[in-house]
């Protein structure tokens, strides 16, 4: 029974903090000047009084902010996010249109930066002070602080008109319209490869960082002492004992990460024009499209919550030490 | 080309016969090759398909090539039969007759007839932006099938224009005549249904447009391309790099000196300025003449003279832009060069302000103002601005350059009036009825966006604005326009810079780019590729 109260709490709690999300990014995006309105009257060259009037009507735009935030959070109650004032379509559409893109970019950039990172982790740990272990220590310093936009533009000069290998922008040839056979697979693998190098490239640094650490704090302890005492080839004492145990922190710092991954992925998705989330709400800002920007922002916060409730739940379930508080 | 010819053309009704055709079709000569697919790319996201209730030209590009309108122009401002073969505007200009084809299909097959035509004209009056094109029209009879009549209150030369692919897209009145409102009508961005060369395959918000030749388009043999497709990016640099390696082979309405020269050097690109005289953009400086002392004209006057225009467009803009000295540009037949100019001279714009009592301070300025400009286009905007607040420095006035973070920060403040000077690109959309009067009259000083936020107020210049829309004579109404442009250039509400850069680039492999007056906002029938 314990469990059940543990998880109906946390269901208590995470309601609380999606609601306490919805009405924060609710006064953000309304504190920001000018409205959809004149967004929309400015694309389209001028507009009457009356049609803004009637606009701002429909939109309920003249009614009190109070009124509009109760409004709004009776619609979200009922799994409702409105509809895009600019696109005039389904909010819950052009989200569901986008994950997708999104989704498959953070996964890619996630598990390749885990993979090279730990890699590059044990490798500076088997040496701690050697050549190979302050190169990686310093290109990961660099990777860490490089800028992703700067990263990512290198990367499309580079390979836009120096070495045109890869595609530097979307995620489809331009004539595709997916269809999910073997071509667009390999057509998506291809758009995808700069972007989630770029990505991954911050994440790289951190893993690297943190393996490294983990690694050479499990190679102190008395267990990889015994390994070694018992005659152990080194790989074995290594790979087997050691990396085991060195590689749980960082999967634990990777599933608490997946959510600010989300975040890190605005810039590679404008500076790769990748058709995902974050660029429908970065430009769904410099419209005003209220709908749309609470509504993706509401959508990312259940995931961040949702996986760190999954996180906490998996660990009370695997380890009993840790008590319901 | 003269006045007086423009008229005829207007005013007599063009049989098919003497269809004199645009520069474009006499490339018949050389052998078309058919099929093929054409990427546009384009920054502009439009909100949805329908320009029939959303002007701006994200919404005209994709419009004009699903939905047919009655008339379309050459490159010499001459009306073309579209939609409607034969057209007469009557003697008293109060009422056009237009004679539709007989043979136009919608893409679901049913026929176009004079009810579709009455049903979007009164849509477009009702719903469009653009509130003087169709104002004076009070209904369109439909005496048959083929023939729809449309009526208006008094004179209105306009309505040629108004006609346009861009401004008047005929809509099927048995999907939208459901009595829904037509601005948030599903229809206008899925399963849309018009009678264009090209019809919808698919449109994924912000994203892209792909659509498909529609085979029973009523002009035999076009168009030419099998496929169009836009994609659309926020980023012109991404456009740029995909025109270059060829994944994008037309970059309509590009912009940037930068961006201009670089297409310019590279033996696969073509580039043409061609096709933007019917938006007829200029990049100006407004006044707001609420505040002191921009109320007092020799203070503008003395602005306007220490503002080097040749400067901003040869060195600020790499040559790619034209200074523009009134506010009729002067592609269109009603501009005229009889304008009040203020040459460029420090010592006398000093001069000018001494005279006018404004004493330098100790600091050395003799006041203070603000500038704002629109955010994101720099060239055109920021840079000059700049530019501004150096120049106008040396004549003792201290300048502020305000930054907005966004185009809707920019736009509050310009609308509800609360500003000194502003950078601005307005354009004209054609006919000074529809692009032109609005920044003038004082009938339309509205805390909104591109009216006459200067507060500027001139009872002659109304009365002349008022009048020239309504004068079927084009000799008599280009005069009149001719004289409201001289009187506005001497009262500058606004300093008139420069005209906007706006070109075509296409790949070598695009045959007849689009060089009417509506350039890429017009059906693309008869683009091809090589």
């Amino acid at each position: 029974m314990n469990v059940l109260r543990f998880i109906a709490g946390r269901l208590l709690q995470a309601f609380l903090l999606i609601a306490a999300v919805v009405v924060l990014n609710f006064a953000l995006v309304h504190a920001a000047p000018g409205d959809p309105v004149e967004t929309i009257a400015g694309a389209s060259g001028g507009m009457t009084e009356e049609l803004k009037a009637e606009l701002r009507q429909s939109y309920g735009l003249d009614q009190p902010l109070a009124v509009q935030l109760g409004v709004y959070l009776g619609r979200v109650a009922r799994l409702d996010l409105g509809y895009s004032y600019y696109f005039n379509l389904p909010v819950s559409g052009l989200i569901a249109e986008r994950v997708p893109a999104t989704l498959l970019l953070v996964l890619c950039s996630v598990l390749w930066a885990f993979l090279a990172g730990t890699a590059l982790g044990v490798l500076s740990a088997r040496k701690p002070n050697g050549w190979l272990s302050q190169t990686i220590t310093v290109l990961s310093m660099v990777g860490f602080a490089a800028p992703v936009f700067w990263s990512g533009m290198m990367l499309v000069i580079l390979f836009a008109s120096v070495f045109p290998i890869f595609p530097v922008s979307d995620m489809r040839a331009v004539d595709s319209s997916g269809g999910g056979g073997w071509r667009d697979v390999i057509d998506v693998a291809h758009h995808l490869v700069l972007p989630s190098i770029t990505l991954g490239l911050v994440y790289l640094a951190q893993y690297s960082r943190l393996a490294r650490a983990s690694m050479l704090e499990v190679l102190s302890s008395d267990f990889i002492r015994t390994a070694r005492a018992k005659g152990l080839a080194e790989r074995v004492v290594l790979y087997k004992h050691a990396l085991r145990n060195a590689v749980l922190p960082v999967i634990t710092v990777l599933g608490l990460q997946f959510g600010n991954v989300m975040a890190g992925a605005i810039l590679v998705e404008t500076v790769f024009n990748w058709p995902g989330l974050r660029r429908l709400a970065f430009e769904a800002v410099l419209r005003r499209d209220y709908p749309t920007v609470l509504g993706v922002l509401l959508f990312a916060s259940v995931v961040v919550l949702v996986m760190n409730q999954l996180t906490d739940l998996a660990y009370r379930l695997v380890d009993p030490r840790i008590k319901a508080r | 080309m003269t006045p007086r010819n423009f008229t005829r053309r207007v005013l007599l009704s063009a049989a098919s016969l003497a269809m004199t055709f645009s520069a474009l079709s006499l490339a018949q000569a050389q052998d078309i090759k058919k099929g093929g697919t054409l990427v546009i790319g384009t920054t502009q996201a439009p909100r949805h398909l329908n320009g029939a209730v959303q002007s701006g030209l994200a919404t005209a590009l994709p419009s004009t090539q699903l939905f047919a309108s009655p008339l379309r122009f050459d490159d010499k401002w001459n009306p073309q039969p579209y939609l409607a073969e034969s057209w007469k505007l009557a003697d008293d200009g109060k009422s056009l007759t237009l004679h539709l084809r007989h043979d136009a299909v919608f893409h679901d097959g049913k026929p176009i007839t004079s009810e579709d035509v009455a049903f979007s004209i009164m849509a477009i009056k009702a719903n469009h932006p653009f509130t003087t094109m169709m104002a004076p029209v009070e209904r369109v009879e439909t005496p048959d099938p083929y023939t729809a009549i449309i009526r208006m209150s008094t004179p209105h030369p306009a309505i040629i224009l108004a006609m346009s692919p861009a401004l008047c897209p005929i809509l099927p009145k048995h999907i939208y005549g459901d009595g829904k409102d037509l601005k948030t009508n599903a229809r206008n961005s899925e399963n849309v249904v018009g009678s264009g060369p090209f019809k919808l395959v698919e449109f994924k918000a912000g994203q892209r447009i792909v659509m498909e030749k529609f085979d029973k388009f009523f002009l035999p043999g076009k168009p030419y391309l099998d496929k169009l497709i836009f994609t659309i990016s926020t980023d012109e640099q991404s456009l740029l790099l995909g025109l270059e390696r060829g994944d994008i082979q037309m970059l309509p309405y590009a912009a940037g000196s930068v961006n201009l020269r670089r297409l310019k050097v590279n033996p696969n690109i073509n580039l043409t300025d061609k096709g933007y005289e019917g938006i007829g953009s200029i990049n100006w400086l407004a006044f707001n003449l609420e505040r002191k002392p921009l109320s007092d004209v020799q203070v503008r006057k003395a602005i306007a003279t220490a503002i080097d225009k040749n400067f901003i467009t040869k060195a600020l803009m790499g040559g790619f832009a034209m200074p523009v000295d009134g506010p009729i540009v002067p592609s269109s037949p009603f501009a005229v060069t009889d304008l009040v100019k203020y040459p460029f001279d420090l010592k006398k714009a000093n001069e000018m302000l001494d005279a006018a009592g404004y004493k330098p301070g100790v600091d050395g300025s003799r006041f203070k103002l603000t500038i704002d400009y629109i955010p994101g286009g720099d060239e055109q905007q920021k840079n000059v601005a700049e530019y501004l607040r150096s120049q106008l420095k040396k004549v003792g006035i201290a300048v502020d350059v305000r930054a907005s973070a966004d185009f809707p920060t920019w736009a509050k403040r310009i609308a509800s009036h609360d500003f000194d000077m502003t950078m601005d690109t307005v354009f004209n959309w054609g006919d000074p009825v529809i692009g032109v009067a609005r920044t003038y009259l004082s009938t339309n000083i509205k805390p909104i966006i591109w009216t006459n936020t200067q507060s500027y107020n001139n009872p002659k210049v109304d009365e002349l604005l008022n009048q020239a829309g309504q004068l079927l004579d084009p000799v008599k109404r280009r005069a009149y326009y001719a004289t409201f442009e001289k009187i506005v250039t001497d009262d500058v509400p606004i300093v008139f810079i420069n005209g906007a850069p706006y070109q075509t680039a296409t790949t070598k492999k695009v045959g007849n780019v689009p060089v009417t007056i509506w350039g890429p906002a017009s059906p693309l029938d008869e683009v091809y590729l090589k």
